[in-house]
């Protein structure tokens, strides 16, 4: 038990924050589509077909380099679609929910690795290095699990995680059974969990202090060679009640907030579940609203007639532009216009005050000019600016000598807003730890 | 503006100016363009903020500089008790040729070089363009400073891949170059004060006694063992006076007061960095303070008290607003204060040791743009060794 102090970051106050904390039960979704673009480092290889029934927590595809990793069904029903993409690249499979509730129970005599490979659970799951669907077999060094979501109007976990906190206890023990180090529990303060069996260390700072990573580089950080697990506490709980009842609850309670929501809320639904049963009474200006499965940071944009993505548990909706054409934006004196830096008026009224953000990017793309922009933002002891330049120029060994191996790009996600330049950081990464994971392969 | 886009999109009639239409549009509204991959919300900051902000902060200096320009003038013809309006216009009347020079030249460069590459116009030349009327002395031939000015963005800056990618600060480039090719109309008595009329106004006679040498130039052919600094009339000049700027030198450099108040934008904006900006002036006041402990009429500058070394030629200006260009500079923050107090200590010691060189900034600050990502190198190498280090005891 260590208490951690971040001082690097910054925590972006945006309007339409959650006020009621009652969670509103959703009704039964019309579609429910499972997005294989959402579980990184998995090539899916269909074990259904169009037209086939499945069962909650039956596999719909497995990996294609390691079968035992199964994506799961998250309700029972008939595969209406598969769509694909170009070259054929699948981009949801949808199903039509049935009623008959059928699901599947996992036999936990087997071992843990196993079932948890078939459960669909693992591919829950992040490692690092590549921040990718842990690859079986490799036994990781230590888990990291993070217990709060530090990102704008990120949902408060305890909320979500409701009655099942029940079952951290047992998760915990199955992951200390499939590591050779320990598992680790990131805390904000204030919070408190039961967890024996588990390092719980608390976190104080802003975000990105509720990323597994910030935790990690900041307790036992991530060498060369070495792989370690990351998941948030609603996966281990679910991990947990796994290992109790034999089956995984696909349920999920979804912080629906933003500033073009009326009345954000709390939303008890199902993982993939569509939008429009979701949002029922939210899409009224869709052609203004930006709806952003995830967090206005690391989530991804998605149309009105799509679906909760697997990996969030929250559905932000911004302005996409509120300000058409705005005039000499550079010489803005508005108070209004956000910034962090103190080349705007902003900082007079002082920064903890919600604003009003829409998704324009506000600036054109240009080389790296300032300096100490990305160190701001990343509790790491890493140099962000020059592993980014590493990164851009392809070169592998100063890659690895700066760190690529313990960051994910969710890590440089306020980086990236922060960023006069306006580089795309997210996308740099991925497209560096995917040139490694290939070299390394 | 959008109904007259459709012409410059490639297929249209003009469209050899797409650069400049997408200059002009992203300078005349924010663009619209929403984020399409990564984080759906940016800060508010560009970089056309950032060099505009630069801008603001140059104009105490510029505006001063004017003034000091016409002061001098006037002192020159023997009218002294002129208006401080009338100096203000001459100035500002002399130094507006210069200011639309540098403009043209170095913004038309970047026009063409951003249509050959098909890329946006960048907003770099923004400040460089103010800061090369700012160190290029008034009496410069305007045909000389473009020469310089297309010679610095060409060859400094375009050829390195344009904005954020230049090795050496531009706006010093060109004051080099104009050094070295023109050494004769850099210095002496005819460089920093101009005694002829700005587009008509301000005739007169120069009166016998006048003296155009820079405080600095003075004390490089100082003989002797006591300093003799004088103005354009002859009459001794002390340290306030270089404080506030009432003396010959480069329009920009003059005034003390001026640089700090830019000085004070810069870092309460937080645009330049506070480490270099400081290490500059301690690296300087440390030098000075040791070679004034060791006076020498050999070397007269090293008779300059300390105080008085920052005050006079180009070191302030040079700390402010050059050695903080985030492109040119150390980026890591332990580099940032190695960088700066390089810049401060070799700026002195070429003042004091080199009498080829009375201002020694330029050359100071150039020379360590050449050794920042050296001291950059060394610092992340640390970093480096130590995450090795951590991985070897693991295993």
């Amino acid at each position: 038990m260590a208490t951690v102090r971040l001082k690097k970051g910054f925590d972006i106050h945006l309007v339409g924050a959650i006020a009621d904390k009652n969670i509103t039960l959703s009704s039964a979704p019309q579609s429910v589509a499972i997005v294989p673009d959402d579980f990184h480092g998995v090539i899916p290889r269909m074990e259904k077909k169009e037209g086939e029934h499945v069962a909650a927590g039956e596999p719909l595809y497995h990996d294609k380099n390691y079968e035992a990793i199964k994506v799961v069904a998250p309700v029972s029903g008939t595969i209406r679609e598969v769509l694909r993409g170009e070259r054929r690249h699948i981009d949801a499979i949808i199903i039509a929910p049935d009623q008959s509730h059928d699901a599947t129970t996992l036999d936990l005599k087997r071992p843990a690795e196993e079932v948890l490979l078939a459960s669909g659970l693992w591919a829950m799951m992040r490692q690092r290095p590549y921040d990718v669907v842990p690859v079986p077999g490799v036994q990781p060094r230590d888990v990291f699990v993070t217990a709060f979501d530090s990102a704008p109007l990120a949902p408060d976990l305890d909320l979500v995680l409701g009655d099942n906190r029940q079952y951290i206890a047992k998760g915990v023990e199955v992951l200390n059974g499939l590591t050779s180090g320990k598992v680790y529990i990131g805390i904000r303060e204030g919070q408190s969990i039961d967890a024996p069996g588990a390092v719980v260390n608390t976190f104080v700072g802003p975000h990105p202090a509720g990323n597994a990573g910030v935790q990690a580089a900041n307790t036992v950080p991530v060498n060369k060679g070495e792989t370690v697990w990351t998941l948030d506490i609603i996966t281990l709980a679910r991990i947990g009640e796994l290992f109790t009842t034999g089956k995984v609850s696909h349920d999920t309670v979804v912080a629906v907030d933003g500033e073009m929501v009326q009345q954000p809320r709390y939303v008890k639904t199902v993982i993939g579940a569509d939008l429009e049963t979701v949002l029922k009474n939210e899409l009224t200006n869709v052609a203004r609203s930006r709806i952003i499965s995830g967090n206005v940071l690391t989530g991804v944009k998605v149309e009105p007639n799509q679906w909760l993505r697997a990996p969030y548990r929250h559905i932000t909706i911004i302005p996409e532009n509120n300000v058409p054409d705005e005039f000499m934006g550079w010489a803005s004196l508005n108070p209004k216009r956000f910034s962090i830096y103190r080349t705007f008026t902003t900082w007079l009224g002082g920064l903890r005050k919600p604003v009003s953000m829409d998704s324009r990017i506000k600036g054109g793309e240009r080389a790296i000019v300032r300096t100490g922009e990305y160190d701001a933002m990343l509790p790491m002891d890493i140099y962000g600016e020059f592993l980014i330049k590493a990164i851009i120029s392809g070169d592998i060994d100063k890659m690895e000598q700066l760190g690529i191996y313990e960051i994910a790009p969710e890590d440089f996600a306020l980086a990236e807003f922060a960023d006069t330049s306006k580089l795309e950081l997210q996308r740099i990464v991925r497209e560096g730890l995917d040139k490694l994971r290939a070299e390394m392969s | 503006m959008n109904k007259i886009e459709p012409s410059f999109r490639p297929g249209g009639k003009l469209a050899k100016l797409e650069s400049v239409y997408d200059g002009m549009e992203t300078f005349l509204f924010t663009p619209n363009a929403t984020s399409k991959s990564g984080v759906h919300i940016h800060d508010g900051n560009d970089l056309k903020r950032t060099m505009i902000t630069v801008v603001v902060a140059l104009l105490p200096a510029l505006l001063f500089g004017m003034y000091n320009i016409g002061y001098q003038h006037y002192l020159a013809i023997g009218q002294a008790n002129t208006g401080w309006f009338t100096m203000f216009l001459y100035g500002l009347l002399a130094m507006l040729p210069v200011i639309v020079v540098s403009y043209v030249v170095g913004l038309g460069i970047e026009f063409i070089s951003a249509q050959i590459h098909h890329k946006e116009i960048q907003e770099g030349f923004l400040v460089t363009g103010i800061l090369i009327p700012l160190i290029v002395p008034i009496n410069t031939p305007l045909w000389m400073t473009a020469v310089a000015t297309a010679f610095a963005v060409i060859f400094a800056k375009e050829v390195f891949g344009g904005t954020g990618m230049n090795i050496f600060n531009v706006a010093l480039i060109t004051r080099a170059f104009l050094f070295f090719a023109y050494p004769s109309r850099m210095s002496g008595d005819e460089a920093f004060v101009k005694v002829d009329s700005a587009l008509g106004m301000g005739d007169g006679t120069v009166v016998d006694v006048f003296t155009g040498a820079t405080p600095l130039g003075q004390v490089a052919t100082n003989v002797g063992d006591s300093l003799h600094m004088t103005n354009v009339l002859g009459e001794p000049i002390n340290t306030l006076d270089a404080f506030i700027g009432y003396i010959p030198g480069s329009p920009g450099e003059t005034s003390m007061i001026a640089i700090l108040i830019g000085a004070a934008i810069l870092l309460l904006t937080g645009i330049a960095s506070w480490r270099i900006m400081c290490s500059v002036f301690v690296g300087g006041l440390g030098m000075a303070a040791l070679v004034h402990a060791l006076p020498s009429a050999a070397y007269p500058a090293s008779m300059l008290d300390p105080m008085t070394q920052l005050c006079l030629g180009g070191f302030a200006f040079g700390a402010v607003f050059m050695a903080t260009d985030p492109v040119t500079g150390a980026r890591t923050k332990l580099g940032q204060y190695i960088y700066g107090l390089l810049i401060g200590v070799f700026a002195i010691l070429i003042r004091v040791y080199n009498s080829g060189y009375p201002e020694g900034m330029m050359l100071a600050i150039l020379l360590m743009n050449a050794f920042a990502p050296l001291i950059d190198h060394c610092v992340v190498s640390s970093n480096i060794k130590r995450r090795a280090r951590r991985a070897a005891i693991k295993e």
